[in-house]
């Protein structure tokens, strides 16, 4: 059979020299490869005293913004959920009732809004799709965790806290850039 | 009946005296076939009313040659022999089809994320192959607060159109029309007598006639959007219609029933309102297989069966 690659040796039981018996020049060797390795610039780091430095447009964990009086964007039109390759979104949408008009923007929310993180393959893609500027995928990485049903996101954790300080900043990724090529997109279905 | 030879778009057709050009341009099929907001091939005297429809007639007759001095709503146009009409040919007809959808968008709101008509919508169709992003108009829209017209029903005025469709499902299906057209020109709206119920044994056919999202079905109100639905057709005995319908399947559950539709949305039969809103239980349909989609609606998105 002809070798895949030329790092093959032929084995052979030969017998060993004296100098292969007493091992110690193996040895040697070995370790010194070893030792060589401790002298080389680290390529880990101790997250988390210590974190690498992020792409601004990096995606990581999503977040459902609220508006500036504090109502939440979302109205459940589905549209991340039918864009989503992986298919990891799921919503139940539920309509406002009168005197909920400063939770919800719209006259329909999502009642129940999910995303398996298991699923999800960061693509950015419901980011896209939304209409209503209502999710996005921001800075934050998805923490690990023992069971595999924390990892089914629920609006607990997805929509952002109404403090004004604490909610979620993703002007990096509203760049004008960004904002003038979302603008040429609408336009691309009118050939 | 005497045969009329008339060509559309470089497609001869013949057809029977008395047709329309958009009829004729049906029995064509394909790209040639003006769109139609307010036509229905069912309800007699529809027609004439959202100009969507409209064609260029660039000879009028194997008599008289003329072209027709303006465009003609094809709905509305009888054909005659030896007409040469163009429709996706003129550019004339493609300019006047984008104003006119502009103009339908005037007032009509941008909630389709909200709309339950969303995905199935004939304007959202209309727009997306003919529309603008933007709007010229810096007016306000008008508004109306959501009414509902019986238990079952719910109207979105600001949705409306004014096709006149449901105002003629009414008029010719039920034998007491109590909803109609109030007031004229901008002011005009679709309304029930002082919020009296329309409550007929078909009255659910208006949601079905309508192109837009203006009545929906109270029932399936926010349920789900139509594409994650799966479509099917089914029967069942009915005393009252034929009991043939569509079911809006979501994994067992029965979240909405609607008339059978064809590839113009219009009903092929009209349902009754029991069929409609009174059984939702699988045990209640016949099943006979999944409804065919077209291949570029969003409704067959993410459904990998061959529907």
């Amino acid at each position: 059979m002809q070798a895949l690659t030329n790092r093959s040796k032929v084995v052979s039981d030969k017998k060993m020299t004296f100098m292969e018996r007493i091992y110690i020049p193996a040895i040697l060797k070995g370790m010194s490869i070893t030792i060589r390795h401790f002298f080389r610039k680290k390529i880990s780091i101790n997250y988390p005293e210590q974190t690498r430095e992020f792409s601004k447009v990096y995606r990581g964990q999503h977040v459902l913004k609220r508006d500036d009086e504090g109502r939440e964007r979302c109205t459940a039109c589905g549209l991340c959920a039918v864009a989503c390759p992986a298919e990891a979104i799921t919503m139940i949408a539920g309509e406002r009732k009168p005197g909920e008009e400063n939770l919800y923007r719209e006259e329909k929310y999502a009642e129940v809004y999910t995303i398996n993180m298991l699923r999800c393959i960061f693509c950015g893609d419901c980011e896209d799709a939304c209409p209503k500027e209502a999710i996005f995928l921001t800075d934050r990485i998805v923490v690990s965790q023992y069971e595999r049903s924390s990892f089914i996101y629920g609006k607990d954790i997805l929509v952002e806290p109404l403090d004004q300080s604490l909610r979620i900043d993703i002007s990096a990724r509203q760049t004008e850039k960004v904002l003038n090529f979302k603008q040429d997109k609408r336009f691309a279905h009118n050939k | 009946m005497s045969l009329v030879k008339v060509t559309i778009d470089q497609i001869e057709v013949e057809v029977e005296a008395g047709t329309t050009i958009l009829n004729a341009a049906r029995i064509i099929g394909g790209g040639v076939v003006p769109p139609a907001m307010c036509y229905y091939s069912k309800l007699e005297g529809s027609g004439g009313k959202c100009r969507t429809c409209l064609v260029k007639v660039a000879q009028g007759s194997a008599k008289d040659p003329r072209p027709m001095p303006k465009l003609v709503p094809s709905c509305r146009t009888l054909v005659q022999d030896g007409m040469v009409v163009q429709n996706i040919t003129s550019p004339e007809v493609m300019e006047a089809r984008k104003a006119i959808t502009e103009f339908l968008l005037i007032n009509h709101p941008l909630d389709c994320p909200v709309c339950d008509q969303a995905g199935e919508c004939h304007l959202q169709d209309l727009s997306y192959d003919h529309g603008l992003a933007d709007t010229q108009t810096v007016e306000d829209r008008r508004t109306f607060a959501p009414i509902d017209i019986g238990d079952k029903i719910k109207l979105h005025m600001n949705r409306c159109i004014l096709c006149y469709r449901c105002v003629m499902v009414a008029d010719q299906l039920t034998d007491q029309r109590v909803h109609g057209v109030l007031g004229r020109g901008d002011h005009c709206e679709i309304s029930t007598h002082i919020l009296k119920a329309v409550d007929n044994d078909f009255s659910g056919n208006m949601i079905d006639v309508c192109p837009v999202g203006a009545l929906t079905d109270k029932t399936f109100r926010f349920k789900s959007r139509v594409w994650f639905t799966k479509p099917f057709d089914a029967h069942r005995e009915c005393t009252k219609c034929s009991g043939k319908v569509v079911l809006w399947k979501k994994g067992d559950e029965i979240l909405r029933v609607t008339g059978r539709k064809n590839k113009y949305g219009e009903l092929e039969e009209f349902i009754c309102n029991d069929c409609r809103f009174e059984h939702k239980e699988p045990n209640d349909w016949q099943i006979e297989g999944p409804r065919k989609i077209e291949r570029h609606s969003v409704i067959g998105q993410n459904h990998y069966e061959k529907l």
